[in-house]
């Protein structure tokens, strides 16, 4: 998939420019590109080193199962076909908290084991149950209360007010989550309806 | 709108703040387990290189040719009807697909129009607020072998598209009188 997008953009690019006369244009702007690829990144690795040292501490202390207790009455209530005391719950709550906190590297382990629990509720087996759906729901959804990358990139690139778009990005995650749970629920029920009411409880 | 911006500026140090004090009172070693953690974050940022290298080669390439700007202007009555930049729309697509992908268009944006322009402000609002569906689709369904997806590309789709919008309309309401749209 990625491959196709990448072989695409650059292909036609080059047939694009040889029709337009661009050609010099795009040889700059390889070498252009390249260049400004890895300086952003190490632009980034200040603010990388910082942040996630910070939250490998909020780690050590504990917060994340801080946080996971307290959300986890709330998270229960979008899952209703696992059963509370299962250990998918436990996964699909750190996963859910982690995203939240901008903890990359821990909700993807987390939400990897989340799934493979899941998995051992599925009546069949290559076939995502509403549960898996709902959790794939929210890590598309992603929400994040600080965009750190995103963060950081705009000040190194010279903006005043950098973290201004902590606020605009709460809000809009949260009207891409609310409309995407909904609609999942929504999905959830009208291909419900198909099959026999076992499966639903199982799923 | 002042909660926005007020929310923006306070959140950051108050959170820096109770994460200390809270690793404190708990008796973390604060120092070894900040240094722990922010080798990691030294490793994901230089991993990112080749991923971001080879996108903004080949974005770098589609905009300099034109071929770009022909593909966007294909669609100026509907981004004109819904008020989307036209320098912001190709992440519509790019989010869901490709997260170096996106990223690279994003520090293209940002590079082409300053970090304070309001098309910075959308692209980044937009690459913060979803994640790259057709990517977390692979990692979590194919890590359990699940071939069957059912309605999950739909509604993740459905959700970046959502995001795509909600951030553009909110960056307008909050940014849009700063009138430095580049």
């Amino acid at each position: 998939m990625i491959h196709v997008l990448w072989l695409g953009l650059i292909v036609s690019g080059i047939v694009v420019a040889a029709v337009e006369g661009r050609m010099e244009a795009v040889t700059q702007a390889v070498f252009e590109g390249a260049k400004s690829g890895v300086t952003v990144c190490l632009g980034l690795v200040s603010v990388m080193v910082f942040w996630l040292g910070i939250m490998r501490i909020a780690e050590d202390a504990g917060m994340l199962r801080a946080m996971a207790r307290a959300f986890r009455p709330f998270i229960h209530r979008l899952f209703p076909s696992v059963p509370p005391d299962h250990p998918a719950m436990g996964y699909i709550v750190s996963n859910v908290c982690a995203n939240v906190l901008g903890l990359g590297n821990a909700a993807t382990p987390a939400g990897i084991k989340a799934m493979q629990a899941l998995q051992t509720l599925n009546p069949t087996p290559h076939r995502a149950t509403a549960a898996m759906c709902t959790l794939l729901t929210i890590n598309t959804a992603s929400i994040t209360l600080i965009p750190t990358t995103m963060i950081a990139l705009r000040m190194n690139e010279g903006s005043h007010a950098a973290t201004d778009i902590v606020g605009p990005t709460l809000l809009a995650t949260v009207c891409a989550l609310v409309i995407a749970l909904l609609v999942d629920r929504l999905a959830q029920y009208t291909t419900a309806t198909k099959q026999k009411p076992s499966k639903i409880d199982a799923s | 709108m002042v909660f926005l911006q007020t929310l923006s500026i306070y959140l950051i140090p108050l959170l820096l703040v109770t994460i200390l004090v809270f690793a404190a009172i708990k008796r973390v070693p604060l120092y070894a387990s900040f240094t722990t953690g922010a080798e990691d974050g030294f490793m994901t940022a230089v991993r990112m290189i080749p991923h971001v290298v080879a996108m903004m080669v080949a974005i770098a390439i589609f905009r300099a040719s034109g071929a770009l700007e022909g593909v966007v202007s294909m669609f100026t009555p509907l981004l004109h009807m819904l008020s989307i930049p036209a320098p912001v729309f190709p992440l519509a697509f790019l989010r869901s697909l490709t997260g170096a992908g996106s990223l690279a268009y994003t520090i293209d944006l940002i590079k082409q129009y300053g970090a304070d322009s309001l098309f910075s402000r959308m692209a980044t609002t937009i690459q913060a607020s979803s994640d790259t569906t057709l990517y977390v689709l692979a990692v979590y369904f194919g890590a359990v072998g699940i071939t069957k997806s059912r309605y999950a590309l739909p509604v993740g789709l459905l959700a970046d598209v959502i995001g795509f919008l909600a951030s553009v309309w909110v960056c307008l309401y909050v940014f849009g009188d700063l009138n430095t749209g580049g």
